[in-house]
């Protein structure tokens, strides 16, 4: 039977590779990432997880014996934040263009300078060509689920691609909430064990795993890594579905959409402040406004032809942001309009809260509504960027 | 093993494109001889990776991964944890790193995986500068030496500094088989290789004198003499580490630095002080050796 138990998101990301079964661990402490390591060294010290548990010198080094491993032909784990993910960089890439489907929570922290450890998305944010498909969670649930989800979508044959499982430093991290842990038969059942067919060292059937390439076949891998990310978006519908079945949970794959049947205006949202944005939904329709949250749960592969549809049903669209590029906007909010163009013409605004691990509160939700709703009944962008809750700043 | 018992087969075939005495590609060859078909490679972005066979070529008969640069020993440890798991403990899991791989950007990931003692055998074969990228300066690179970042100009000419000593540190990690070793004593390389390969479940590494012709400014016929002669002038000390324990296996006979230096075009620069300065060096360095095998003894 299912069980039911109260744990942060730090423990269920941890209990959701245990319960993925997987071989070989990397682990390198950061906060606020570093519980996650710490549980699953207990689950194998306990023997409740067997596999081969490596505390390494660094999350560059992480990563590379997570690459290696999964290039050997089993299952690998590892979990950080922020500087640890920066670090990685270049060996994010290396497990994208190898399509080694590894699993990893980053627990989204602010990017120094200055240096802080509470949440902001600059960490994956910076990440987003490098090949991962990435997904944001807004509670301790949706973290457990979708490290075994992860690996479900990474390990399907049609997309061989690593999976980032994102979830917000502290708000989530370190913040206990009930949780249902599935049985292991069942994940099981829903998860077999990695069996490569396409990447794999053995010598009694040797094959080079990272070989040099020329300029005469670099573009075909591109292409080919462009074909998994698209065929990401229907695997990931599946998985969802086929999780929702056996599971109870279903999460409506790469986009959830809440109040939306009738909706003039919505707002995306990543991560935990999706959960704040149901509450101030809920207000504003009871007080007769017509909005709806579209929680946008993978952002890479982007769905945009979801956001496409979205768009063609509303008069105006928010979207909230908790991180920035610098001199144009936050990234979902760039990713929104480059979906729109030439798809649509309704005003699409930008908002940024909640850098650096500031909360965003209800009101700065309902100011984003707000803009969003004049903006539909004007028909027009007067600020495309809107900062909330900056001292000095008019929002 | 002895030279007339290595097998005709190759696991790192002709068809490569090495230069001309490369030392590199000898020791990938001889070790890959003694090391054989149950064998899993990682080589680093190094002259290996490139002449080893561009996609879809290649030149090996066993499996081999490149992730990237600096985590050559890290990589091998996740392939022999992954082994671990799939119950293949047998396999040999071996690194062919450079000096600039090992000794600067690699030492990292390298001194964790000795600490961890990882189910490896990093092999770093040693042409003392990153030749792979046009001959620069590496914390190997011996002292005099020209090379692309270090000129000879008119006001500093040459590497101003001593060639930083990896087995050393190696050791000092405890790490249970550490040997170094030259193309100029075969039995004494096949040796460490066999032992570097038996010696299972536990790190190994190996140092290996690897000339390089054109980053040398080197005749390519005169690897195997300028291998001797590093031994032979105390520049380079054949030993084993071996559980705790130090062997020298061979007594250097102190010949002058500038025997050895006067062949390669590297060290055409070197003044009188110079070549006293390396001359101390080879005389400092068989002293220290010495005292180490008797503290190891």
């Amino acid at each position: 039977m299912a069980e039911r138990r109260i744990v942060t998101g730090n423990y269920a990301a941890a209990y959701g590779a245990l319960l993925s079964r997987v071989e070989v661990i990397a682990a390198y402490p950061i906060t606020p990432q570093t519980f996650i390591v710490e549980h699953v060294s207990e689950f194998v010290n306990d023997g409740k997880l067997d596999a081969e548990y490596m505390p390494v010198e660094s999350e560059h080094s992480a990563m590379s014996a997570c690459v290696a491993a999964t290039a050997t032909g089993v299952r690998s784990y590892t979990a950080t934040s922020s500087q640890g993910l920066a670090l990685m960089h270049e060996v994010l890439y290396v497990a994208a263009g190898l399509h080694l489907p590894i699993v990893m929570p980053v627990v989204n922290r602010t990017i120094a300078a200055p240096i802080g450890i509470w949440c902001e998305h600059n960490d994956t944010m910076a990440e987003r060509d490098s090949g991962w498909l990435q997904c944001f969670c807004e509670n301790n649930q949706e973290v457990l689920d979708m490290v075994v989800q992860a690996y479900k979508v990474a390990e399907n044959t049609k997309v061989l691609l690593p999976v980032m499982v994102n979830l917000d430093a502290f708000i989530l991290s370190h913040t206990v909430e009930p949780v249902e842990f599935p049985d292991q038969k069942d994940v099981d059942e829903f998860l077999p064990r990695y069996d490569p067919k396409h990447a794999y060292l053995r010598p009694k059937d040797p094959m080079v795993v990272g070989s040099f390439a020329s300029p005469e076949y670099i573009q075909e891998f591109r292409y080919q890594t462009e074909e998994s990310t698209q065929n990401a978006k229907e695997v990931i519908r599946q998985v969802n579905d086929e999780f929702a079945e056996k599971f109870g949970r279903d999460y409506g794959g790469a986009v959830e959409e809440y109040r939306m049947d009738d909706a003039e205006v919505a707002l995306i949202t990543l991560g935990t402040v999706s959960a704040t944005t149901r509450d101030v939904v809920d207000e504003l329709r009871d007080e007769g406004k017509s909005v709806g949250l579209v929680k946008m749960r993978w952002f890479r592969p982007y769905p945009t032809e979801i956001i496409r549809d979205i768009a063609s049903r509303v008069k105006a669209l928010g979207v909230y942001d908790r991180a920035m590029s610098f001199g144009t906007g936050g990234p979902s909010y760039m990713d929104t309009k480059s979906a729109l163009y030439g798809h649509s013409t309704i005003p699409v605004l930008g908002f940024l809260a909640g850098l650096g691990g500031r909360d965003v509160m209800v009101k700065d939700i309902r100011l984003m509504f707000e803009r969003t709703l004049e903006a539909a009944k004007k028909d027009r962008v007067e600020k495309e960027v809107t900062w909330i809750g900056t001292r000095g700043v008019q929002p | 093993m002895k030279m007339k018992d290595l097998p005709e087969e190759d696991w790192f075939v002709n068809g490569h494109t090495a230069c001309p005495g490369c030392g590199g590609a000898t020791v990938v060859k001889i070790a890959m001889k003694v090391f054989g078909p149950d064998t899993i490679t990682y080589f680093p972005a190094n002259c290996l990776l490139v002449f080893g066979g561009t996609y879809p070529l290649n030149s090996f008969k066993v499996p081999y991964l490149h992730v990237l640069f600096e985590n050559s020993a890290i990589c091998a440890a996740g392939i022999s944890r992954a082994l671990k798991r799939l119950g293949k403990t047998d396999t040999s899991v071996v690194a062919f790193a450079g000096d600039g791989g090992t000794a600067d950007i690699g030492i990292q990931a390298l001194s964790g995986a000795a600490e961890r003692n990882e189910d490896i055998i990093y092999v770093c074969y040693d042409n003392e500068a990153y030749m792979n990228t046009g001959i620069q300066r590496s914390g190997a690179t011996p002292f005099g030496a020209w090379t692309t970042t270090t000129p000879v100009g008119s006001v500093e000419a040459g590497k101003g500094e001593y060639k930083k000593d990896i087995p050393r540190i190696m050791m000092a990690h405890d790490a249970p088989y550490v040997a170094t070793a030259t193309l100029g004593f075969i039995p004494d390389l096949l040796k460490k290789l066999e032992k570097a390969k038996n010696k299972k479940g536990c790190f190994r590494y190996l140092q290996i004198y690897a000339p390089c012709p054109p980053g040398w400014r080197m005749d390519a016929s005169l690897g195997a003499k300028i291998s001797k002669m590093v031994v032979d002038t105390g520049l380079w000390t054949l030993y084993e580490f071996e559980d705790g324990k130090m062997t020298i296996n061979k007594k250097p006979k102190m010949t002058p630095v500038e025997e050895y230096t006067k062949l390669q075009g590297r060290f055409r620069h070197l003044t009188k002080e110079n070549l006293a300065a390396l001359q101390k060096y080879a005389e400092d360095k068989w002293r220290k050796d010495q005292a180490l095998a008797e503290a190891y003894s």
